[in-house]
């Protein structure tokens, strides 16, 4: 035993052998909900938004270099592994924004209630979408 | 909603103990939720700002993003979408970190890395809107 927390784990049976007491349960048991899938995409998106942060440090840095380096950004997002960065980024963002907003709400007191909570889990997740195509629409009416 | 006109009302979540060390479960202060906090609703008008501007940006020559940048509404609002997204970037990543990785040197050095990486891209983002916008 390497740690003192694992002498708690360790129990006798019904039969009086000695056994490790099982851990409570983790996210493989449980059904999953909207409440859930919004909690976790929360997380998941924050970290994706700030790996992408680096894509928006090289077009800056391109933009700011030379005409060379902005026209190599260019060309990785006008690329189709460009656009489809772009358009995970996008989605990342404005789930994100939603589960943000959310957030925000639940600091002001409210939206606790278990109703409130799934209604605006499915409002997330579903405004998230919608915009960040509707962002994409728009974007390549213009282009 | 249950009624909650009678029931003990607290409106400080602080221990008193706490208060007075300025501590609190994390062995740190309010401070860190407050500022992800600030960060966040200011966030949410320069987001949309942020995209609004990007899909009229797409397809955009070096010469107009620079053009774009050299307007004083766009370059204050890209400063301060700039901040405070690296600000909220750090916080945010800290608080994974913190959460999931559990031994300490690991947790240290990701910890440190985060802080430095959010540094350095915030820097270089700020220093390439100056040139392009100055």
């Amino acid at each position: 035993m390497k740690d003192v927390r694992d002498a708690l784990y360790v129990a006798r049976n019904t039969e009086g052998k000695l056994v490790r007491r099982p851990m409570s349960p983790h996210l493989q048991v449980w059904r999953w909900t909207p409440a859930m899938a919004v909690s976790i995409m929360h997380r998941v998106t924050g970290v994706g938004l700030a790996i992408g942060t680096l894509l928006m440090t090289w077009w800056l840095v391109a933009a700011a270099t030379s005409e060379q380096a902005f026209a190599n950004v260019q060309w990785f997002l006008g690329s189709v592994l460009g656009i489809f960065v772009l358009f995970c980024w996008t989605l990342a963002l404005m789930l994100h924004f939603f589960s943000g907003l959310r957030h925000l709400a639940w600091d002001a007191g409210w939206g606790f209630e278990n109703r409130a909570y799934r209604t605006t889990s499915w409002f997330v997740i579903g405004a998230g979408i919608v915009t960040a195509l509707l962002i994409w629409i728009v974007g390549l009416a213009v282009w | 909603m249950s009624d909650t006109r009678n029931a003990p009302h607290v409106d400080m979540l602080r221990s008193p103990l706490g208060r007075v060390r300025g501590l609190g479960s994390a062995h740190r202060g309010a401070v860190t939720w407050w500022g992800h906090m600030l960060t966040s609703i200011s966030l949410v008008p320069l987001t949309l700002w942020f995209i609004w501007s990007m899909v009229g940006l797409v397809g955009a020559s070096r010469e107009e993003v620079a053009l774009w940048l050299t307007r004083p509404v766009p370059l204050a609002l890209m400063l301060l979408l700039l901040v405070a997204t690296f600000y909220h970037m750090k916080h945010g990543l800290e608080t994974v970190v913190e959460d999931y990785v559990h031994a300490a040197a690991p947790k240290f050095a990701l910890l440190l890395a985060i802080k430095g990486i959010s540094i350095l891209l915030g820097l270089l983002c700020i220093i390439s809107v100056l040139r392009l916008g100055l």
